[in-house]
């Protein structure tokens, strides 16, 4: 018997029940329509972190302190003292290094008029825009000149500056206080919105890192540098910074580092991964219902088989084969679970699309998952649809004559 | 040559710790054009037998030849073929596919018979030439529930011959019909097998179902008891001229469509 045909039996077959046939396609529409929106959810989350990891800056490459031992005692991370501006400059003449940025960090109340913030304040050198590819809006950010006299100038964060001077007012010039001493306002930043960590990059103000050494914390060390390589291949310059580090701080082959080198990439590269782990055990809970769907199907299936024992029995009795039989029994488990597939990648879709315009959750359905999802409901007709095509193949014509 | 030569017939079954000897030995051979009536009371043997000449079952000893041919050592496949080709099946339980009209259930052997490669138009033909021969060329598209039980098996005997079998094995055909009816089919196989020549087995426990045909074999313990020519043949297209006229052909209730036994018990 031709394949043709036995499509042919088993969409009769399937047409003469046809409630049924859509209830047991009912249970792998939704598997496959929730694989896919799963997968969409997931795939679009991971855009999102992908856009804020170029927001944070290309090529980018961060040393921070390290943790600081005393006398046995381990101080927490970034505590050592021993990161300085010349460890900065001396990054300069790393090969691959294109801007070098020296940081302290420190947090203040500031004050300008009668309005006061509570916000983090960022001492940082003059390759900083270039670094974190952040351009200003009103008026410029502080110069070498500024950075070499420790100036008391400031340059705002957008949520800094709407805070204290009102939305889209250009504050330059005007006088503020942090931590009770006057700053000029010489610029504000474009607004840059939430970084890869979820913080508020907005939410800040920025000084030459001397400004906070001196004025605000009266410290010799920095807390952090900022490095920014010439190519996305940051792995290479990320190692010759930190051996460049060693040999400066005098470390030993058996001495471990007093400061950490993390590039973006390491550092989105967690965060895809957590959002990947995430995607997949949304998927995997969503193929859990594929898998009942299949489980539906046998059942279905062998309901069916149980129920047409008379109909196999006279097919049998009139010259089909076993193989008949059992690729009829198939073909119609297999008709169902593409057919649900087909419609579940249809739900899958007008599920996405629900989602993003209700919840104004990104989502993205990658072709694969499409494919995927339809191959795995091919897959499951099969499967599932084996077991019952074989009992069914197997049945006593005898037997299946007389059964009542 | 006979069509079907049965030698020492053997078939045991075991079920459970019972050993059931169904067949004792039995001897048989049936030529062509024949009109054989087996009948027996129940566990005599005659459904047995039934099931080894249809092919869908193996004797456990003994040699049955089908048209010269061994057909007791044969595969399952090859035993399907046979079964396609050269048996049509008529039951007493009508076996019709439900929520199908007559002309596919009737086309349904050439389904297993390359009728895949057959043009449907082709098999359409085929199947109405085998439900004009049973007078239901008009019913081609009623299905089984719209048709009364007579009619039914009409169908029945319609799909038998799609594949112009040489034998028609009837198992108790006329077992859920009323007498009129009865009689009705009884001429349609006397037709089929003076006209046709086709070779009939019958399966009846009613004796007078069995003088429709030529020869008369009784089962008793699974063995042949009595195997004579019947002498006075009953003629089913006498007897239905002089019956009186039918009660109107009434469809059945759909709960008698599939009538609850077919082939007997095991005997």
């Amino acid at each position: 018997m031709s394949i043709l045909m036995t499509f042919r039996i088993a969409l009769k077959a399937l047409n003469r029940n046809k409630m049924r046939t859509v209830l047991t396609m009912l249970g792998m529409i939704i598997g496959v329509g929730a694989v896919i929106t799963m997968v969409a959810l997931g795939r679009g989350a991971q855009a999102t972190i992908e856009d804020q990891v170029k927001s944070a800056g290309t090529n980018l490459i961060n040393v921070n302190a390290g943790n600081f031992q005393a006398a046995g005692v381990r101080q927490g991370q970034g505590m050592a003292t021993t990161l300085t501006a010349d460890d900065a400059a001396a990054l300069r003449d790393v090969p691959g290094v294109q801007y070098v940025a020296a940081g302290v960090n420190s947090r203040g109340q500031v004050i300008a008029g009668n309005q006061n913030w509570s916000t983090r304040i960022e001492g940082t050198d003059v390759d900083f825009p270039d670094i974190r590819v952040w351009p200003v809006r009103y008026g410029m950010f502080f110069t070498q000149q500024d950075v070499n006299s420790a100036a008391k100038v400031a340059v705002l964060g957008s949520v800094v500056a709407d805070t204290l001077f009102g939305p889209d007012v250009d504050p330059t010039g005007q006088i503020m206080r942090i931590r009770n001493q006057p700053f000029k306002v010489i610029g504000v930043m474009t607004s840059k919105g939430q970084g890869s960590f979820g913080q508020d990059q907005d939410d800040t103000i920025f000084t030459p890192y001397t400004t906070v050494q001196k004025k605000l914390q009266g410290i010799q060390h920095i807390n952090n540098i900022s490095v920014s390589s010439v190519t996305a291949n940051t792995a290479p310059v990320a190692a010759a910074v930190g051996e460049v580090l060693r040999a400066r701080h005098k470390l030993g082959p058996g001495d471990p580092d007093d400061f950490m080198v993390r590039t973006q990439e390491e550092i989105a590269s967690v965060r895809t991964e957590t959002t990947r782990t995430m995607t997949t055990l949304l998927a995997a809970i969503a193929g859990v219902s594929l898998l009942v769907g299949g489980i539906g199907i046998m059942n279905i299936m062998l309901v069916s088989v149980t129920e047409r024992t008379r109909e196999i029995g006279l097919r049998l009795a009139i010259g089909a084969r076993g193989k008949d039989v059992l690729l009829q029994f198939l073909v119609e488990a297999i008709v169902i679970s593409l057919f649900g597939g087909l419609l579940g990648i249809g739900l899958g879709f007008g599920l996405s699309a629900a989602v993003e315009n209700f919840f104004q959750w990104p989502t993205s359905i990658p072709p694969n998952a499409i494919g995927m999802a339809f191959g795995f409901a091919a897959a499951t007709g099969v499967f599932f649809g084996f077991y019952p095509a074989r009992k069914a193949a197997g049945l006593d014509p005898i037997e299946a004559l007389r059964y009542e | 040559m006979a069509v079907i030569s049965v030698k020492d017939l053997v078939k045991t079954y075991i079920v459970g710790e019972v050993t059931v000897r169904a067949l004792r030995g039995a001897n048989m051979d049936v030529e062509a054009g024949e009109f054989v009536a087996v009948t027996g009371p129940s566990g005599s043997g005659k459904s047995t037998l039934m099931h080894i000449l249809g092919c869908l079952d193996r004797p456990t000893s003994g040699q049955y030849l089908l048209d010269g041919k061994d057909v007791s050592r044969m595969s399952k496949d090859e035993l399907a073929a046979i079964r396609n080709i050269k048996i049509g099946f008529v039951f007493q339980g009508f076996n019709l596919l439900s929520r199908t009209t007559a002309l596919d259930n009737v086309e349904l052997p050439l389904l297993y018979n390359g009728g895949s490669k057959m043009k449907t138009a082709e098999r359409h033909r085929r199947a109405m030439d085998a439900l004009g021969s049973v007078g239901l060329a008009d019913r081609y598209h009623h299905y089984p529930n719209q048709l009364s039980g007579g009619q039914q098996q009409r169908v029945a005997i319609a799909r038998a011959l799609i594949n112009q079998p040489s034998i028609i094995l009837a198992d108790e055909p006329t077992g859920n019909l009323d007498t009129h009816t009865s009689v009705e089919v009884m001429g349609i196989f006397q037709r089929l097998n003076i006209e046709r020549g086709i070779t009939i087995i019958l399966i009846t426990h009613e004796t007078d179902i069995a003088e429709y045909g030529t020869r008369l074999v009784r089962f008793r313990d699974g063995r042949i008891q009595i195997d004579q020519q019947i002498t006075n043949r009953r003629d089913a297209a006498k007897e239905l001229a002089a019956l009186p006229p039918p009660e109107p052909d009434l469809p059945n209730e759909p709960a008698d469509v599939v009538p609850a036994d077919h082939l007997g018990g095991v005997s």
